[in-house]
């Protein structure tokens, strides 16, 4: 690992409604490093997809906020930077895929008028430039006919074709950091695997770091480094792929594994984690997962608990490892 | 060549002739495109197909009634009526034009920036639109043309003026459903500005209605520029503008009926024929009763 890419600390957004304040991150730390691919696991609604749109401030304001927190990428506070420079930073710095390919590009356009439009805002090229660029682009991600694609619509493209064109585009601009939001998930499997395997090759060959987001523990595992798991809001646990699936230490990673079907254990009924992921205007007290915890102990309900570190690479917050015990 | 561009634009070929097909089998706009078709071919037509030329004082024919020499009739200077209603379409198009060109460009882009920026900027915009859209667009486009001073091109900009809320704030609605779709924000993601994703992203995804309804306001647009000629406020004679001439003519309608009657005809059939083309083409393209 050559130093740190990426580095949240404590980062907090709220998004103030009508039914209340609902505090969608609380307390987030994570850090990505140079060339490392990070994945970011959770429910649905835990906070994944407000995390990465906060990394670029596309949080919208009202009725969502930053509340705290630093975002440093290379070094620089993104919280506190101009816009000029927030724009800068996005697109040519970081990048983001986003969850539904179908509806990431603009249906009035020709595929290939909106990639040189990205590579021409990005990079001092002309008009043939940047179609170079994109053809090269597309034939990197394994786009059978470029040519022929860059001439059609984005609704004459399958799910699969137009999430290419998407990482074309964005690996396009050489960011330091690619954002993956469930860029998988919209896909059949598949394709899924055919999209992954490139993401993995392009991104490994230049050096890009990638925050990999996804509910998908397959995915997570075919991929990724280290893995962050998040739950209302927080992450509960961050190891290297390996160790988190070998030895889980927070329940709910323990909970969620145990949640995957297996093929060589002919069990009828899934194990499931007992109950439901908590509204986020009121969330659990204390550690936000003890009500549904099969570990849960007097502190749980009572103390928000400590992040610790088990090994040096794995660190997990619950009251199970904060040495009162 | 030719090929090529038949195998790229295929799908877009297919899609024309269907729209054309279920054009064609929809009467009121067979006639409402037969209409605007004629008066587009006589107005482009005018200076070469017009008997007389529209300025041509003779006054020893003035006033005559029709007939084989003239076939509308004379006015009070002997100026041949048929050649100046010709010419008049001319204008009378040229004015529509104009003004569908100036308030549905700017229409559509305050409409995009409110939709898009949204909050206090929506609010403000909006609020000024409805100002504007609570007077009656005739009383208002005659206080603008008089304060600006009576010619034909204040006059354009009066109505042009008048038009522009009922574009911005379609447009206005538009905007606020495309700016929550994906491609704006992976746009916003990849670095665009507020104005590109306007210009580049809002703007084109709301040219289909924005078409549609400039083929709806035509018809109104031509019968208030009209109008304003009509009490002195827009072109001047002795230019052969519809509104114009019936407002010199109005005196003659009881002895000399075809001065007046002529344009009077010429204007109502020009807006019949925009609006019944504006509501077929509306239907058309309405993608719930597209059939």
């Amino acid at each position: 690992m050559a130093g740190t890419l990426l580095d949240i600390r404590d980062l907090s957004v709220r998004f103030f409604t009508y039914q209340g304040v609902v505090k969608a991150l609380e307390k987030v730390g994570l850090a990505v490093s140079k060339g490392e691919i990070l994945g970011l696991v959770g429910e649905t609604g835990c906070g994944k997809s407000v995390l990465a749109r906060s990394i670029l401030r596309l949080i919208a304001d009202p009725p969502g906020r930053i509340t705290g927190g630093e975002i440093f990428f290379k070094g620089e506070d993104i919280l506190k930077t101009s816009h000029r420079r927030i724009r800068q930073i996005r697109g040519n710095e970081i990048s983001m895929i986003f969850q539904e390919p179908m509806s990431s590009l603009n249906p009035v356009f020709r595929v290939g008028h909106q990639m040189q439009e990205v590579v021409m805002l990005h990079q001092r090229v002309d008009g043939a430039g940047a179609r170079k660029v994109c053809i090269d682009m597309l034939q990197q991600v394994k786009m059978p006919d470029p040519e022929e694609v860059l001439s059609k619509y984005p609704h004459e493209l399958s799910g699969g074709m137009r999430q290419r064109v998407m990482i074309a585009m964005e690996l396009s601009c050489r960011p330091d950091l690619l954002i993956a939001d469930e860029p998988t998930t919209a896909l059949d499997v598949t394709v899924q695997a055919q999209v992954l395997t490139i993401l993995d090759d392009l991104t490994r060959k230049r050096g890009v770091s990638v925050l990999f987001i996804s509910h998908d523990l397959g995915v997570i595992a075919q991929i990724c480094d280290r893995v962050a798991v998040m739950y209302a809001g927080r992450i509960v646990e961050i190891a290297p792929v390996g160790e988190l699936f070998s030895e889980p230490r927070h329940p709910y990673t323990r909970g969620l594994l145990r949640a995957i079907p297996r093929v060589n254990e002919g069990r009828e009924t899934l194990s499931v984690i007992a109950g439901t992921v908590p509204g986020l205007i009121d969330p659990p007290g204390g550690c936000r997962f003890h009500p549904r915890c099969e570990e849960v102990m007097a502190p749980c309900g009572r103390d928000v608990p400590e992040t610790v570190k088990v090994t040096p690479d794995h660190e997990v917050a619950c009251h199970l490892y904060d040495g009162d015990n | 060549m030719f090929e090529n561009f038949r195998k790229e634009h295929a799908w877009q070929i297919r899609e024309f002739l269907f729209t054309l097909r279920l054009l064609s089998r929809n009467p009121s706009a067979v006639g409402g495109f037969a209409i605007i078709a004629a008066m587009v071919l006589i107005a482009f037509t005018a200076p070469y197909i017009a008997p007389y030329d529209p300025i041509r004082i003779s006054l020893s024919e003035r006033l005559s009634a029709p007939s084989a020499v003239h076939l509308f009739g004379t006015d009070e200077m002997g100026r041949d009526i048929l050649s100046r209603v010709m010419h008049g379409a001319r204008i009378s198009l040229w004015i529509g034009v104009l003004v569908i060109v100036i308030a549905g460009g700017l229409g559509a882009l305050i409409g995009a920036v409110a939709g898009y920026l949204g909050r206090q900027a929506d609010n403000i915009i909006m609020r000024i639109m409805d100002v504007i859209l609570s007077f009656p667009p005739l009383v208002l486009a005659m206080a603008l043309a008089a304060a600006l001073g009576p010619n034909l091109n204040n006059a354009i900009v009066a109505v042009a003026f008048v038009m522009i809320p009922k574009f911005a704030r379609m447009v206005r609605g538009e905007a606020l459903a495309v700016k929550e779709k994906q491609f704006i924000a992976a746009a916003r993601a990849s670095g665009a500005g507020n104005m590109w994703i306007i210009l580049h992203h809002i703007l084109p995804n709301c040219f289909s209605s924005v078409i549609i309804l400039a083929t709806l306001i035509l018809g109104e647009t031509i019968l208030i520029a009209a109008s304003l000629s009509f009490i002195g406020l827009g072109a001047q004679p002795p230019s052969p503008e519809w509104g114009a001439m019936i407002s010199v003519g109005r005196k003659f309608l009881m002895d000399q009926w075809w001065y007046p009657t002529f344009p009077g005809l010429f204007i109502l059939v020009t807006v019949i024929g925009f609006n019944i083309l504006g509501d077929a083409l509306r239907d058309i393209f309405d993608p719930r009763i597209r059939r």
